[in-house]
């Protein structure tokens, strides 16, 4: 145990060591003298109910279902249940249940699963209403003992009163009591403008084992015994594994052995992973790469072309009036072609999982976006059932969707499984998480926006053509064959709805699914969507003759939220007046997972290639925000997100396979090159919107609409290192 | 075999001349907060102190570092307090994921023993740690807490 954490902070460590050891948090009934159950923690203290432990020391130890992975929501969502539960904030603690004690328990703890920008918003009423019931039933077991009515008995930090007999007590003294109580039917909630723990931004409770190099992420696990394997899946994705020649690295220091893993991959099991990788490169493999090694971006991006031609089939997502018709019978009409390529999620934290395998059990210890998927993922690269099976949930390096995926579970079970009794740690080299990334699926997108005589705009025409992601991944929430997801940020109605009113407007997909696997990367359909559409929007305007902002303002009169957050960035950057001289300002809006947000930027550009962003001025309505402060680095971390993505990212294809093979190759940008993003946060209330993702989608075209201001040069295609434009 | 010397103890590691000291850190010395992020020494995450100074050490081997003052993160603070890179980390909750702020924090504060009042220049020059989360912000900010301290 480090020396210098905190109090609480050794609480959480004990939490995760334990976990890594395999203990958990060991969950046991006890029916004392035939009276009612009480669930019990894994020290012994009483669960006065799922959500909340309360220790006979007052601390409070509050579930999470959902992961943290950066985003602050294990601190917000303990935040909403404190708040109704009236704890004391300093005496609380977190832990995370096990999928497998969740299924046990009848999914007690609900969804786990996060993702989407859902951690807070989809379980903040559960949650809360936990906190709630729990408080209720404390108060209630001291009322009890006392021999008074509850309704005369108050609670403040975790210390109840009967202010008319003089008594006090605590939490911790009356948990025993409160856990064998039947918990009311009803709760009511507290209004969010009487939070005091909620709403607040308080610090994170994860900090501090984070600096002292403490924190366990799936990567630090260590367990008695542990070998560790580093592997190679099939450079081209779906081809297969021919032959490997063992004999080769069998002999090389610390090996133990190599095995295939599936049909398309090989690890190599040692001592060290530093072995296993020395080993596994001097491996030789041979691949049947299939027809998929004839797969280039070039032919990629030459099928997708073929999408945008409107005879081809396309799905329609959004709809009003005839626009086809009303484009060609317009007094004038522009047309624009944008495309946006393949990303990477590049976690700091390459994916690994560790895996102990018996004839009669299976667990995994990693980090994961989604807990009951990577329990899923254990059961069946198993074959065990689901009594046999757990996953421990780590600290993840990193998500931004990769994790929510189970693909690096499954591999470590399928090698644990053929070596029974050893637990192996499964580890990808930042090559192997460049080659086999869930990428962020490719896209093009031609526009064409048709005016009257008097520059008012009578029609859009937006057509996608690219891949859709629950096609690969979600086959079943497809819609006659149309993905809805791929409509986020120009739906017609959802989460994600397009804020503009056009008389006539077309909104359609051609779906086209390249052999290149893709996944849910932060911001997901929002991100090309939000750039083609906002910087379309700018060109609009420009052919219009008219300002950016006030030719989007004349197309929202009807989408007020999306306004008023467009309105708080022109606002805040000072849009109505003239920019420093030598800086040029972009904007853009999108609505993304039920949240209103909006970007501005100020940049300079140097010789057409070099450009120095000054300033980012950002604004999101979220409904209700939790915590502030993490909302506003949600928001900034966006922009650093979207924006290496713009400058340096994209991933190509060459012979099937992912050219980028490390950061030198797929770069991020550095403090450098990042200005300060001023948040403005106008949470309107009445809905519950996602945080950690919206934003990403105005990151880009806000810098790229500035870039056309500063240049008048468009441009149209992501990254701008394609384009020998980088960062000044 | 090698003979390492960090955080003020010396390891005896079973360990080939070239593996690469990060390797040996995690491991073989089970010091576990230096992270792995590219080992191409691009990112920093795997930033130690030899000899005081900040080094990604995916790209030193152990042979190179023999009778050298290794530092990780776990020997960063100077006794039973946290370094004040630390606890200006923790004051302004600098983390988000957290993977990359070893090395970020070692980097810091190398970069705050060669210049205790680095202007915002000094830190763009300095730090050139990877954050995906984007934590770029509270970092610059952090510093300058410490500097005015």
């Amino acid at each position: 145990m480090n020396k210098h954490v905190s109090p609480r902070m050794n609480r959480r460590a004990f939490v995760i060591g334990s976990a890594a050891l395999g203990t958990g948090l060991a969950i046991g009934l006890d029916i004392p003298f035939g009276g009612p159950a009480v669930v019990r923690a894994a020290d012994g203290s009483p669960e006065v109910n799922a959500w909340v432990v309360i220790r006979p020391d007052d601390t409070v130890v509050i579930r999470i279902a959902r992961s943290e992975m950066g985003q602050g929501s294990l601190t917000g969502l303990a935040q909403l249940v404190a708040e109704e539960l009236e704890c004391d904030w300093s005496k609380v603690t977190t832990e995370y249940p096990t999928p497998g004690q969740s299924v046990a328990r009848k999914r007690v703890w609900g969804d786990f699963s996060t993702g989407g920008s859902r951690g807070i918003r989809t379980s903040q009423d559960y949650v809360r209403k936990g906190g709630a019931t729990a408080r209720v039933m404390l108060i209630q077991a001291a009322a009890d003992e006392w021999r008074v009515p509850a309704s005369e008995c108050t609670v403040a930090n975790g210390v109840i009163t009967h202010k008319a007999s003089g008594q006090t007590t605590t939490y911790g003294k009356v948990a025993e009591a409160a856990a064998k109580l039947t918990p009311p039917a009803e709760v009511k909630l507290k209004d969010p403008k009487d939070w005091t723990i909620a709403g607040k931004g308080l610090l994170r409770l994860d900090t501090t084992d984070k600096t002292t190099g403490a924190m366990v992420y799936g990567i630090d696990v260590k367990l008695p015994g542990m070998l560790n394997a580093a592997i190679k899946d099939c450079p081209v994705f779906g081809g297969k594994v021919k032959s490997f020649d063992e004999a080769k690295v069998a002999g090389m220091k610390g090996v133990k052995k190599v095995v295939k893993v599936g049909d398309s991959a090989v690890a190599v099991v040692a001592d060290t992973w530093w072995h296993a990788k020395t080993a596994l490169e001097a491996l030789p493999i041979v691949w049947d790469e299939g027809d998929n090694a004839k797969v280039s971006s070039e032919s990629i991006a030459k099928w997708l072309a073929e999408g945008l031609d409107n005879e081809q089939p396309a799905y329609v997502g959004n709809r009003n009036g005839d626009a086809k018709a009303a484009i060609a019978g317009a007094a004038k009409k522009i047309e624009a072609v944008y495309n946006y390529p393949y990303q990477n999620h590049a976690t700091m934290e390459p994916m690994n999982a560790t895996a102990l395998y018996t004839a009669d059990k299976c667990e995994v210890w990693c980090g994961t976006q989604n807990g009951e998927a990577a329990f899923a993922a254990v059961l069946e690269a198993s074959g065990l059932p689901a009594d046999k099976c757990d996953v421990h949930k780590l600290m993840l390096g990193g998500g931004f969707g990769r994790r929510g995926m189970t693909d690096y579970v499954r591999q470590a079970v399928e090698i644990a499984k053929q070596m029974p009794g050893t637990p192996v740690k499964l580890l990808w080299s930042r090559e192997e998480d460049m080659a086999h990334g869930k990428y962020h699926p490719v896209t093009q997108c031609k526009m064409t926006g048709a005016f009257d005589a008097n520059n008012n705009l009578v029609a859009l025409h937006y057509r996608l053509s690219g891949q859709s992601i629950l096609f690969s991944l979600r086959p079943e929430a497809l819609q006659n064959g149309m993905d809805p997801a791929a409509f986020q940020g120009v739906a017609q109605s959802g989460e994600a709805v397009f804020g503009y009113s056009v008389p006539n407007l077309l909104i359609e997909h051609s779906m086209r699914n390249p052999h290149v696997p893709p996944g849910f990367w932060r911001g997901v359909n929002v991100n090309h969507n939000a750039i083609y559409m906002e910087c379309f929007m700018d060109e609009l305007a420009h052919a219009a003759g008219q300002d950016p902002l006030e030719f989007r303002r004349k197309l929202m009169g009807s989408h007020p939220k999306h306004l008023a957050v467009l309105n708080a960035v022109a606002e805040k950057i000072g849009w109505s007046k003239p920019a420093p001289r030598g800086v040029y300002r972009g904007i853009a809006q999108v609505m993304g997972y039920g949240s209103y947000v909006a970007g501005a930027a100020e940049i300079s550009v140097i010789d057409g290639t070099k450009i120095k962003v000054h300033r980012i001025v950002a604004s999101t309505d979220p409904g209700y925000i939790v915590n502030p402060a993490q909302v506003e680095r949600q928001i900034a971390g966006s922009f650093v997100y979207g924006l290496s993505a713009l400058f340096y990212g994209g991933c190509t294809v060459k012979d099937g396979r992912i050219e980028q093979t490390n950061f030198d190759t797929y770069n991020s940008m550095r403090i450098n090159e990042m200005p300060k993003v001023e948040a403005v946060m106008v949470p309107s209330g009445g809905f519950w919107g996602g945080v950690g993702e919206p934003t990403i989608g105005v990151a880009a075209p806000a810098v790229l609409n500035a870039y056309f201001a500063a240049t008048g040069k468009r441009i149209r295609s992501v990254p701008l290192r394609d384009q020998n434009i980088t960062f000044a | 075999m090698a003979n390492l010397t960090i955080n003020g103890k010396t390891f005896t590691l079973d360990v080939e001349p070239d593996t690469p000291l990060l390797w040996a850190i995690r491991e073989n010395a089970g010091l576990t907060g230096t992270k792995y992020g590219c080992g191409i020494a691009q990112c920093g995450a795997c930033t130690v102190h030899i000899d005081g100074v900040a080094t990604r050490s995916c790209g030193v081997s152990v042979s190179e570092v023999a009778g050298k003052k290794i530092t990780t993160i776990e020997g960063l603070a100077p006794g039973d307090t946290l370094h004040k890179v630390q606890k200006a980390w923790i004051a302004q909750d600098v983390p988000q994921c957290g993977y990359c702020q070893s090395g970020m924090i070692m980097a810091v504060a190398s970069l705050l023993n060669e210049k205790p009042k680095p202007t915002d220049a000094d830190i763009d020059a300095a730090i050139t740690n990877i954050c995906r989360c984007g934590t770029f912000q509270q970092v610059r900010e952090a510093i300058h807490t410490i500097a005015s301290a």
